[in-house]
């Protein structure tokens, strides 16, 4: 047997939930799609003595549109996600990364807040919720906080949230008028974890000028990095080349990645560069409505 | 608890058993049910040579505990053939030499029926997609990709109720 023995429990509501958390504290470990913490499991580097599996738990895996917001249920599949039409209609960066992660046997099991929590450096979900600057909401039995991604990832594998607390739901803001995004990663291979990647959105004026630029990116890094600066660069003005291209240096500029036997960290720093001038070229032409 | 009571549809067949809650669902398909054609490669979700069907989803049998599968339908690769007849992917597979040690095989037609149920008329990039999460170590892909294709182009000849 590839696993360690554990305490199986399987609440059915939210509630019961959060009170086995609260009982069992750092004890236990909670299960949503396992696709990271099964094999954790059969590799023995986790040794939970509870496992709390939240897969009988009706209600968690919502997507929903509640005024203006996106709200994504943590236990949505990120294969539902990845098909969902509110989410392509909504928000266009979230559904053209959903494809990249892993492999569509991981994304029928694997959940949008499973991936959160795990909070893998190369995950491409913690970048696009940092670029859409989405709230991570976390329960307890106590009460619920909201955290920026900011606030969520705090390093490696790790996160704000308490033992005791659950990753419930995560809220998207509305997407403003003339918004263009886009997601580009670099990976080994198909489905592989991203040795960088870049999440960008991009609003403009009527009159070209761009209001607002988010840059956020995986792979580079302990947690994803928001480049709050350098993105900030694009703003006041139209996104020409040439700011792009600025853009782009800047973000190189500014980060410090390890090198991995995957990857340098020069060559991360420069891939990083490069991929988000590609990005916000493309979010750029898609906010002029030149193409989708 | 450490044990739970499951009942579990595998194959149209119901089973009730008494499961380890560590057990993984492959090693209950193999060892308790006597369900071997699922094969185990990596047992951490790479390699796919695990994948199931589990309400109607390619999903890796080595991720999940047959704990979970209680009250779920699950598609093996021995629910595919009708007795001794192959069914239409299958025989492509066999027909395009798709297959050459058949360590890999169960995994990737279960990725394929799901794939083909979703997508009847794929293109040789969706194809290629539909199986990057599969490994195989002998064939190159080559022919396990013209076998998809053919099996899409016979089954779309069939009708559906026969597959």
């Amino acid at each position: 047997m590839k696993p360690p023995r554990f305490d199986y429990l399987v609440p059915t509501s939210l509630d019961e939930a959060l009170a086995l958390l609260g009982q069992h504290g750092e004890e236990a470990k909670a299960l949503a799609g396992g696709q990271s913490l099964v094999p954790l499991l059969n590799f023995r580097l986790v040794r939970p003595a509870h496992l709390v599996d939240l897969n009988e738990i009706r209600g968690l895996d919502q997507i929903r549109a509640d005024d203006g917001h996106l709200v994504i249920g943590a236990m949505a599949r990120q294969r539902a996600v990845e098909t969902s039409t509110l989410i392509r209609e909504r928000c266009p960066l979230l559904a053209e990364a959903m494809p990249q992660i892993g492999h569509v046997q991981i994304r029928n099991r694997g959940t949008f807040g499973g991936s959160l929590a795990h909070a893998d450096p190369a995950a491409e979900l913690p970048a696009v919720v940092a670029a859409l600057g989405g709230e991570i909401v976390l329960q307890s039995a106590r009460g619920r906080r909201r955290l920026t991604a900011e606030q969520f990832f705090v390093g490696y594998l790790t996160t704000a949230a308490e033992p005791t607390e659950l990753l419930v739901e995560v809220k998207l803001p509305a997407t403003p008028r003339r918004t263009g995004s886009a997601f580009l990663e670099v990976s080994r291979r198909h489905g592989d974890f991203a040795l960088v990647g870049v999440a960008t959105t991009l609003t403009l004026d009527d009159r070209g000028v761009c209001t607002a630029c988010s840059v956020a990116l995986t792979g580079v890094g302990p947690t994803p990095v928001l480049a709050r600066d350098a993105a900030r660069a694009l703003v006041g003005g139209p996104p020409s080349p040439q700011a792009i291209e600025e853009v782009g240096r800047r973000v190189s500029q500014g980060l410090r990645p390890d090198s991995d036997l995957h990857a340098s960290s020069e060559y991360r720093k420069d891939v990083a560069g490069v991929l988000t001038r590609r990005a916000l070229a493309r979010a750029a032409e898609r906010a002029r409505g030149e193409s989708r | 608890m450490i044990e739970r009571a499951i009942r579990v549809t595998v194959n149209g067949r119901v089973y009730e058993r008494t499961v380890e809650a560590r057990k993984t669902l492959a090693d209950f398909l193999r060892d308790d049910l006597e369900l071997t054609g699922t094969h185990l490669g990596c047992e951490h979700g790479v390699c796919g040579a695990c994948t199931i069907i589990v309400d109607g989803a390619a999903v890796r049998s080595c991720l999940l505990f047959a704990a979970q599968a209680h009250g779920r339908d699950v598609q093996t690769v021995e629910g595919l053939a009708d007795g001794e007849t192959l069914n239409p992917l299958q025989e492509a597979f066999r027909e395009h030499h798709g297959l050459q040690c058949g360590f890999c095989t169960p995994g990737f037609l279960m990725t394929l029926t799901c794939f083909l149920r979703e997508c009847p008329d794929p293109s040789e990039a969706q194809i290629r997609e539909a199986i990057s999460g599969n490994l195989c170590r002998c064939t190159g892909y080559q022919n396990i990709v013209a076998a998809a294709a053919a099996a899409a182009r016979s089954m779309s000849a069939t009708p559906r109720s026969s597959r």
